[in-house]
């Protein structure tokens, strides 16, 4: 195990992280402002996938494709919340449950029967080689894209949230919905907008990961728990909570996997080393959970005082 | 004899009646198909325990279907065989996770309580699916089902249809009578009102725990009579739209009532059989695919009864009683 | 008297914004103690404090000899110390029987049976009805919470908390939004419970406090600024100058 593993598998990490954080910052404004639990928003993050694939093959062009793909999932994210989700803010948690749950079924199904159950895509050939990051250490070209494109879109939303007015009554809705009502805030449209970023920002992740995962169905039925995990430990409604949690969540499950059946061969007998390394490395996250919630049962960054 | 007692009575006969009207017709997979819905009514039953009467929004509830299905599983495989030890074990082990996933998601309210039981139950299928020495993502194939002894023969389809329908009979019976115990009084208030059920000097955090511990052992033995019906256990059964269909079987048959779960199994395990064996002629003409699409309806369906018909069908059935 | 409560430098902020401010006051046994200041002063901040359902950050809470600070909700109502709300908090969809049973079963035992019928208990309901008389609903005792008239939900409110026969009562605006009649059965019931229970009364009606506080403190800023008989307060200065007008004092 030597130190330029560990370069490597902390990139990963981080790369996995930004990604988780698309996801997890449109779900905790949702959260935060509409209280508001939206199980489809993995469904949006396959169909951001599935629209930049088809859309990267239609235009022949990758950049062309993913930027096609991201207004166009935010689209449909907006019909979305127009035809359905509207209706459900003033209704319990439950029927949240229910019908957002409903829809990844329609959505899957719809899918299936646009696409088929999955679809190739690949990344742009100039981008598909290792660059010389250190030396001695290459680093897949395609993998840094996407740290690149993650830490832009996240200082973009900062810069939304934290600097425009827009940006503000989303800060304003998040820790009070009455005081943002009482400021003549037409409401409607903004979580019409504050939906149709969340899905652009999905598009955005199912876009950049679709090389190198498979872009098929229930692809967004994993990492949505992924996302709930990172808005439990950084606290929903905040974006900060979910930027610092998405990448510790990230960087924790990859190295974990990568190096914890390494560590516990070093002080076990090997049997157990493999099979308890794997184990405990695909739960670690789980555990991390359960720890913030026992010492901080609100999250890390709380919106809410 | 009211109307109440004459359709209890008049659907216990149906059920009992059904395996040997089945075995006179030489139907004999129905008899193996209904003791799943009825395993799976168990289950159904279980969470409407902690979602209906407990009010608790558990969106976890596979995990100890699963945990349960797994225990009796490896017991069996590793030559237990007996369901007086692997059926209490297995029931043992849901309640015990659901102590520690319930002392650790009941302190929180709301959307965090449903994400966190959601996770937990998602842990628990990424660790069965590591388990390489438990088949891992493979799931384990058993060579019986658990051995009752008496001169009882559970792999033999009509008496394995006898005990499910025991068990759930004998859960159905213990909720309704908990349910106007102390108890269930108890959480029927926390559900209407915590505050004021915590002001009046009830420890409602203890008393939502044991509602979430009953309920998980309850669905502990659903896994463990699903682990010996299909002879297999895979970590699929602990995924977590496993638990949403669940709570989709409770909705379907109606929140908070006795025969809830049960009748919101067998509609939807009867509707997904239907629609995949049986499929409509004009439908296939002009769809030809549909029968694989079945969730398709089901979402469909879904989302008309949450937006139009929150009691679930026996809600529709009871308004339309009542007015 | 000796202090049945006790309250030593009790003190809670939210934020950068203090609630309660090294708040102390004695309750003595027996006496109606009125607790009255401008809305945001932090009364209702305080009755949950002293009732538990929220920790403060520093002081300690001494109920009858015994420190219960640390003490959750409902073991200090174990302990004799009840609450009502506000905001109505009752259970609507079930009668005023069964609202009163329920409270009367939470301190009577444990309620971890899970077999015989709690119908087959006829002690719970006979003691709901004695509370039910108590607080003038007997007439209306099947009728759901829910569809109570205002007035009559506000005494089941008290009714719950009495049920559970506390030694304190904590009663947090037991007349808010009530007309001059419905306010003087509220009044005359806080009368008739005075004599076996002691109070903690937060009320806006200066009429009424007045009427029924043997001692009153005035609480501003999340601070008690005088306390004392109702004499003492109304020739208090600055009760005068932060709170009370004079309109109020001569009534």
């Amino acid at each position: 195990m030597s130190w330029i593993l560990i370069l490597e598998q902390s990139l990963n990490g981080l790369q996995f992280g930004l990604m988780l954080f698309l996801l997890a910052a449109g779900l905790t404004l949702v959260f935060g402002i509409m209280d508001m639990i939206n199980l489809a928003h993995g469904s949006l993050y396959m169909l951001g996938a599935f629209f930049a694939a088809t859309l990267v093959q239609a235009t022949g062009s990758f950049a062309l494709g993913v930027l096609l793909a991201i207004p166009a999932t935010a689209l449909a994210g907006m019909l979305l919340e127009v035809a359905v989700l509207r209706t459900l803010y003033a209704r319990d948690h439950l029927s949240q449950v229910l019908a957002t749950f409903a829809l990844i079924l329609i959505a899957n199904e719809v899918v299936r029967i646009v696409w088929g159950s999955d679809l190739q895509m690949t990344m742009p050939a100039a981008l598909s080689g290792p660059v010389q990051l250190l030396p001695g250490m290459p680093y897949p070209a395609y993998r840094l894209l996407i740290i690149g494109v993650g830490l832009a879109v996240a200082a973009l939303l900062y810069v939304l949230v934290a600097k425009t007015r827009i940006g503000m009554l989303v800060r304003a809705g998040a820790s009070n919905r009455e005081m943002a009502l009482a400021m003549g805030v037409n409401i409607q449209r903004l979580f019409t907008l504050v939906f149709g970023v969340g899905a652009a920002l999905c598009a955005v992740a199912g876009a950049m990961l679709g090389p190198l995962f498979a872009v098929q169905v229930g692809m967004g039925e994993s990492i949505l728990i992924l996302a709930f995990v990172v808005i439990v430990i950084g606290g929903i409604g905040s974006i900060r909570g979910a930027l610092v949690g998405a990448v510790l969540v990230g960087m924790v499950d990859t190295i974990g996997r990568a190096f914890l059946p390494h560590l516990f061969g070093l002080f076990l007998p090997p049997q157990f080393a493999s099979a308890a390394g794997p184990a405990i490395a695909s739960v670690l996250v789980y555990l991390l959970m359960a720890v913030v919630l026992f010492v901080r049962p609100q999250g890390l960054f709380p919106a809410r005082g | 004899m009211n109307a109440r007692a004459a359709a209890l009575i008049a659907a216990l006969a149906a059920a009992v009646a059904f395996p040997l009207a089945m075995q006179a017709a030489d139907q004999l997979f129905f008899v193996g198909f209904a003791s799943r819905v009825l395993i799976w009514a168990i289950a159904a039953s279980s969470l409407n325990l902690v979602l209906g009467y407990g009010g608790m929004i558990s969106f976890g509830h596979a995990a100890f279907v699963g945990t349960g299905a797994y225990v009796s599983g490896i017991l069996i495989a590793g030559g237990v065989t007996s369901a007086w030890i692997g059926w209490p074990a297995a029931i043992l082990a849901s309640a015990v996770l659901a102590l520690a996933i319930g002392a650790a998601s009941l302190r929180t309210r709301g959307a965090y309580f449903i994400m966190i039981t959601l996770a937990f139950a998602q842990m628990m299928y990424y660790l069965m699916n590591s388990m390489k020495a438990y088949g891992g993502d493979e799931g384990l194939s058993l060579t019986s089902r658990a051995a009752l002894g008496f001169g009882l023969d559970l792999g033999n389809e009509v008496t394995f249809y006898y005990v499910v329908l025991a068990a759930l009979c004998a859960l159905l019976y213990a909720t309704h009578r908990l349910a106007h115990a102390r108890f269930g009084r108890v959480i029927a208030a926390i559900r209407e009102n915590e505050t004021r059920a915590e002001a009046i000097g009830f420890p409602v955090y203890r008393y939502k725990l044991i509602c979430f511990v009953i309920a998980g052992a309850a669905g502990g033995l659903a896994g463990a009579l699903l682990a010996s019906h299909g002879k297999y256990v895979s970590p699929s059964l602990l995924h977590w739209t496993q638990s949403g269909t669940l709570m989709i079987m409770v909705i379907l048959g109606g929140v908070g009532r006795l025969w809830g779960g049960a009748l919101g199994a067998v509609l939807l395990l009867a509707l997904e059989h239907l629609i995949a064996e049986h499929p409509i002629p004009w439908l296939l003409a002009i769809a030809p695919n549909y029968p694989q699409h079945a969730n398709l309806g089901v979402g469909i369906v879904m989302l008309v009864i949450v937006l139009y018909a929150p009691q679930g069908l026996a809600g529709l059935v009871s308004r339309k009683r009542h007015a | 008297m000796p202090d049945l409560l006790e309250i030593r430098s009790l003190a809670k902020h939210f934020g950068g914004v203090v609630a309660t401010d090294e708040v102390s006051l004695e309750v003595r046994a027996g006496e109606v103690h009125a607790l009255i200041g401008p809305n945001g002063a932090g009364k209702t901040t305080l009755v949950a404090q002293i009732s538990g359902s929220l920790a403060p950050d520093a002081g300690s809470i001494i109920f009858d000899g015994r420190d219960v600070t640390r003490l959750a909700q409902h073991q200090r109502v174990r302990a004799g110390l009840a609450r009502s709300y506000q905001i109505t908090s009752i259970f609507r969809r079930s009668s005023v029987i069964e609202n009163l049973a329920l409270a009367v079963q939470a301190r009577s035992g444990s309620s971890l049976g899970f077999w015989q019928p709690v119908a087959s208990e006829s002690g719970l309901v006979d003691e709901a009805r004695l509370i039910a008389a108590e607080i003038g609903l007997s007439d209306r005792a099947d009728i759901a919470g829910g569809e109570l008239a205002h007035g009559e939900q506000r005494a089941l409110e008290m009714g719950l908390a009495l049920a559970t026969r506390p030694r304190l009562l904590l009663l947090d605006e037991p007349m808010a939004g009530m007309g001059p009649e419905e306010s003087q059965r509220i009044i005359g019931l806080i009368e008739r419970v005075r004599r076996s229970v002691s109070v903690v009364l937060v009320e806006h009606d200066m009429d009424a406090v007045f009427r029924l506080a043997d001692r009153i403190s005035v609480l501003v800023n999340g601070r008690v600024i005088a306390t004392g008989v109702p004499d003492e307060i109304r020739a208090n200065e600055e009760v005068r100058r932060a709170y009370l007008g004079d309109e109020a004092l001569s009534a």
